[in-house]
């Protein structure tokens, strides 16, 4: 029995004590019981990933039911690396939900179906073929709708969310099971083995790739198959939407590398190309809708799909450098999409979780009524803070590391003869620049909003900081961002050796070196620099903080008006307004002014009412006239269901018929 | 190479923090002048800092650590900038790139605590002010990167030593039209990155006018000091990085006290020759309204992409 | 104005700014910390706007009181002289105190014109509710109706010593 085999039986040995207990247990120990089995299972699920990457070899085969063939479990150093992600995310997230949930989020289905998704969440990278692949990938998306519908009964907004993102997922199944199918067909087996054996070249490849890569970016939350994202993750409870971001989605960045990568690499130009237009797409779509959007898990949830867009953008770069021979950049590329992978789930785990507990703190998710929080609730200011620093690529987080890598790709690819290059790295330049500029707003946005100024809500007044379970867990994802951020040497050399990388690896201190392209980048030393330049600025102030204290008076200064209110601060509407105009065309809000006159005269106003709807707008554009499509194909085709029972048996006559001639051909 | 790097980066911190409020006086000074007034002397706003200094900080009810953190945070960022940035040589660290991606990192960290000091004041002004300054700063951001990245296709790196050393060695890089382009473009963003003319007034009392000005309303004492000299230690650390593109030559490439003395000089000169540009441009100029700002990045974005595009051609011919 | 005309026109008109007069002898118990550098915070507390033109013209290019190192500034957070023209109003009695206090130490008021001082030809007005020093404590008056702005320069220097 090796190490690895041990591992995946442990998960599943700490699922099935999962299951027990959110069964056997009552409600007032069952999280913690539950919680504390699913927390073991995650970091078994981590460690086992750890020792595949490592190069531990094991296989485990789990017994299913008839008609479909036994799991066949057998990660590989990719996906041991995706189980590492998946294992943490699982354990901090569970850890979490100990002390998040309450009602019907803590209910005996929600807690097993937890257990489930994160085994679920975990076994994926670990499938060794096709059919394992789909199974496990149905139970995850099964469970997940499950936990999603936790809270069903009370908001009519959840139960559509679960309607879209349960057709969502089966539409990207059923994309998966065609490509599969294709690959099988072509390669004579279901498993990953054979199906490796394709060539990259032929059509049934490119038709395969086509299919699969449009599944895996459905799941993946890539613009236009993403209109599920920003319905599921603001309504499923909290943790659940950690594990979704920052866990599931990465199951659709594991199913392309797995298919460019690992099943068929050496693909032709057009497929980097397709990566990275669908990247490049989706991450500036993704950050405008974040910047713009007021509902705090909204936000997060399109920000999800901008990081994403990266990885793509990044996966992409490096198919297509690696289809011209530029090996150097190509493997900084790949090495930047595992690198973005690894930090968007620190600081996406500590975001979710940090707006849950302002959820579970204040009831509000929306921005607008948020403010004053970092008084009230300091540890989840802190927490949320690295969250956002992480996402908006400020130095020294996971997201600035993978940022640089991404840019110092694109930047040295781009050095050569070849035309097509020389103008795609350009754009993809300024798309990467782009969204980090966004990103830097809709952050701002978000941190400036919800926890400085004054309170603009009741909820928000009366706000008290979080349990300890939830703290210890947004604690330590956070420190994971800053530590992803600090020595990001290790990180790289685990993504070389899960992608088999050969010109990357570690610097100095923790640094990392892209030696392909001749980059390194020591955060270390930065953040030594910095210190040593805040020396001096530090030594004054606190000389100076003793001759002249801080004195504290009861007003701000708002120009000696009389009738301060909390009222009159910006709002996240309003701070994203200016934004809001620049992009008026691609993002079209509509707007309502509802002007209610006095009643004596009407040259004066009683009552001034502003709305402003923003809905998405592929949405709006595709989704929901293809739903009408649909329906009124719909309607038309109930004109063959007449009720006479005669004419169904001439449809089943015929139909017999039909048959018949085509199978005698 | 470790001790003479240390070397560099302290002379360039402290030249810079010298030289900053000298620059800002001077910009005051020629803007007075050309007006037909005596204008307050080169000096001055070095006595303002003093004085600030010497006066109490204030803090009102409903502000948090922010308000005392973020100038701190500002000024250090700006400082670091001066390290990275090759103003009076281009030695570097081993193992800290003076990298394109890594300096506009450090400088967006400091944008976004003065953002957050703008949005903790608590009142309209300061959320409005940091609204335009983060909108500006999003749209500004591709134009950095885009006409720094023309820069360094001929050097082949993008660390900006680098381009500057390149740019001393092959001085007909230097008046190339693709160079010109990009630093055009890089003209304008650090316009507008500084907050100056067109894109803001820095001498304006109309709050509804106000971009950086408005998120400092609610700042005082020693806190206004530090947001004071780090936004004049990060426009002359940006106008000493477009006077070493532009003008490379009197770069110390070695830390003897000769060169070293050449290379503050030099840029003391550029920083000069800028400055007063900058402040004649505000005389001339009248502040674009709010929403003509993007119109303005765009077209300086499109100056950039064309740098680029158009360094691959040359290559390629 | 095209850009030719205007650098012509520069350079045509040359200096505006009259040479400086004597220094005045320094306020008794003015601080320290303030040699040199003033930053000036208006507060108009119901004035008829005629300080208010002497003021702008104080500052202005002919008198061109910055190079005594005064400046005008937005916010009082930013202040340590608080310049009140006018008589004070109902209305703005209680923003004037607040503008006060919520100026920094070392601060200074001072009250320009003769109204400000509870003299001037409004004095007693069903408006008026007194004069600035009724509300806050007043370090120096600038007395006129309104004050030169060689008087108004003249106090300004009295604070900064330049």
């Amino acid at each position: 029995m090796t190490l690895v085999q041990a591992g995946l039986l442990a998960q599943v040995a700490a699922t099935c004590l999962a299951l027990a207990a959110a069964a056997v247990v009552g409600p007032r120990h069952r999280a913690r019981f539950a919680g504390a089995a699913i927390v073991a299972s995650g970091i078994a699920g981590a460690v086992t990933g750890a020792l595949a990457l490592a190069g531990g070899r094991g296989s485990v085969t789990l017994p299913v039911s008839l008609p479909f063939d036994p799991v066949v479990l057998a990660p590989d150093r990719l996906g041991g690396f995706f189980m590492i992600v998946a294992g943490a995310v699982g354990a901090v997230a569970a850890l979490y939900g100990i002390g998040y949930v309450q009602g019907a989020a803590a209910s005996r289905t929600s807690w097993s179906a937890m257990a489930i998704f994160v085994l679920a969440l975990q076994l994926v990278p670990a499938a060794d073929d096709a059919v394992s692949f789909l199974l496990l990938w149905e139970l995850m998306a099964v469970s997940s709708t499950v936990l999603l519908l936790a809270d069903h009964a009370r908001r009519a907004a959840v139960r559509s969310a679960a309607l879209w993102y349960a057709v969502m997922t089966h539409l990207s199944f059923l994309l998966l099971l065609l490509g599969f199918a294709v690959l099988a067909a072509a390669g004579g087996g279901t498993g990953f083995g054979s199906m490796a054996r394709v060539s990259s070249v032929s059509t049934a490849a490119s038709a395969a790739f086509v299919l699969l890569i449009l599944g895996f970016a459905s799941k993946a939350g890539i613009v236009p198959l993403h209109v599920w994202l920003p319905r599921a993750h603001p309504e499923a409870p909290s943790h659940v939407s950690a594990l979704m971001s920052a866990a599931m989605v990465k199951m659709g960045v594991y199913g392309a590398l797995l298919v460019s990568v690992r099943l068929m690499p050496g693909g032709p130009v057009w497929w980097g190309l397709l990566l990275i237009a669908l990247g490049g797409v989706s991450a500036v779509y993704g950050i405008l809708q974040a910047s713009v959007a007021t509902d705090l898990k909204r936000m997060l949830a399109y920000s999800t799909s901008e990081n994403v867009g990266l990885m793509f953008l990044a996966l992409g770069t490096g198919l297509l450098l690696r289809s011209y021979g530029i090996g150097g950049p190509a493997d900084a590329a790949i090495a930047a999409c595992l690198l973005l992978v690894a930090g968007h789930a620190a600081f996406k785990t500590t975001l979710f979780l940090g707006a849950g507990s302002i959820l579970h703190a204040t009831g509000e998710r929306d921005l607008d009524r948020l403010g004053g929080l970092t008084a009230r609730m300091p540890v989840t200011s802190m927490a949320f803070g690295i969250g956002a620093l992480g996402a908006a690529a400020l130095p020294v987080t996971s997201g600035f590391v993978a940022e640089w890598a991404l840019l110092q790709s694109l930047i040295h690819g781009a050095n050569t003869q070849n035309r097509l290059v020389s103008v795609v790295m350009p754009i993809a330049v300024t798309v990467v620049a782009l969204t980090a500029g966004l990103a830097l707003l809709a952050f701002v946005k978000a941190y400036g909003i919800a926890f400085l100024a004054r309170p603009r809500g009741e909820g928000a007044a009366t706000a008290h900081e979080s349990g300890r379970a939830m703290r210890v867990a947004m604690l330590t994802a956070a420190a994971s961002v800053i530590a992803l951020g600090l020595a990001p040497g290790p990180l790289l050399t685990a993504a070389g050796a899960a992608a088999g990388l050969p010109r990357v690896g570690p610097v100095g201190w923790w640094g990392i070196d892209l030696s392909g392209i001749g980059a390194l980048l020591d955060p270390l030393a930065l953040t030594t620099m910095a210190a040593a330049v805040l020396v001096p600025v530090l030594l004054v102030s606190v000389r100076l903080a003793r001759r002249l204290p801080r004195r504290r008076v009861a007003l701000p200064w708002g120009g000696g008006g009389v009738r301060l209110s909390p009222r009159m601060q910006y709002t996240a509407t309003s701070y994203a307004e200016p934004l809001s105009r620049v992009f008026d065309d691609a993002l079209r809000p509509e707007r309502d002014v509802l002007v209610t006159h006095s009643a004596e005269s009407r040259y004066l106003v009683e009552r001034v009412q502003f709305r402003q709807y923003l809905d998405d707008i592929v949405e709006t554009t595709v989704y929901r006239p293809g739903i009408a499509l649909m329906d009124r194909i719909g309607l038309a085709a109930r004109r063959l269901q007449n009720g006479s029972i005669h004419r169904y048996l001439g449809y089943s006559f015929f139909a017999l018929v039909a048959i018949l001639i085509v199978v005698s051909l | 190479m470790n001790t003479r790097a240390l070397v560099l980066a302290a002379v360039q911190v402290i030249v810079m923090a010298v030289l900053s409020p000298l620059l800002v006086g001077l910009m005051r000074q020629v803007r007075a002048r050309m007006e037909g007034r005596a204008g307050a002397g080169v000096l001055q706003p070095a006595r303002d800092l003093r004085k600030l200094f010497a006066k109490e900080p204030l803090r009102a009810e409903g502000t948090s650590w922010v308000m005392s953190v973020g100038p701190v945070v500002l000024v250090a960022s700006s400082a670091l900038v001066c390290v990275l940035v090759p103003l009076v040589g281009t030695i570097t660290f081993p193992l800290v790139p003076d990298d394109l991606f890594v300096m506009v990192s450090v400088l967006l960290l400091g944008t976004v605590a003065l953002a957050l000091v703008g949005l903790d004041a608590g009142s309209a002004f300061g959320g409005m002010g940091s609204s335009r300054h983060m909108t500006i700063a999003a749209l500004v951001e591709p134009t950095v990167l885009v006409s720094v990245y023309a820069l360094s296709i001929p050097v082949g790196s993008s660390s900006l030593s680098a381009i500057v050393h390149g740019r001393l060695v092959h001085p007909s890089s230097v008046v190339a039209p693709v160079s010109l382009l990009a630093l055009v473009a890089l003209f304008v963003a650090v316009v507008a990155e500084t907050g100056r003319m067109p894109v803001d007034n820095p001498s304006t009392h109309l709050e509804l006018t106000m971009i950086h000005e408005a998120m400092v309303l609610e700042s005082s004492g020693r806190d206004l000091a530090w947001l004071e000299l780090g936004s004049w230690l990060r426009l002359g650390a940006l106008l000493g990085l477009v006077g070493s593109l532009l003008a490379p030559w009197g770069i110390a490439s070695s830390v003897t006290p000769l060169s070293l003395l050449i290379g503050v000089l030099a840029l003391v000169a550029k920083l000069v020759v800028l400055g007063s540009a900058l402040a004649a441009g505000e005389v001339f100029l009248a502040k674009l309204r709010l929403f003509r700002v993007p119109e303005l990045l765009a077209g300086s974005f499109v100056l950039a992409f064309l740098a680029v595009t158009a360094s691959y051609l040359v290559v390629q011919a | 104005m095209s850009l030719v005309a205007l650098i012509r026109m520069i350079r045509s008109t040359g200096r505006i700014a009259e040479p400086a007069p004597a220094p005045p002898e320094g306020l008794p118990g003015r601080p320290a910390a303030l040699a040199g550098s003033v930053q000036v915070r208006h507060v108009d507390a119901g004035s008829c706007n005629g300080c208010e033109v002497e003021i702008g013209g104080a500052f202005g290019p002919v008198y061109d009181a910055e190079r005594y190192g005064a400046r005008l500034v937005a916010s009082p957070r930013h202040a340590d002289v608080v310049l009140v023209t006018g008589v004070v109003t109902h209305n703005m009695s209680e923003p004037l105190r607040r503008t006060v206090e919520a100026t920094p130490e070392p601060r200074l008021v001072l009250a320009v014109g003769d109204c400000a001082r509870g003299c001037g030809v409004f004095a007693g007005a069903y408006g008026a509710a007194g004069k600035v020093g009724d509300f806050v404590d007043v370090d120096l008056e600038v007395p006129g109706c309104p004050p030169e702005p060689a008087v108004i320069v003249d106090a300004l220097r009295r604070v900064t010593g330049r």
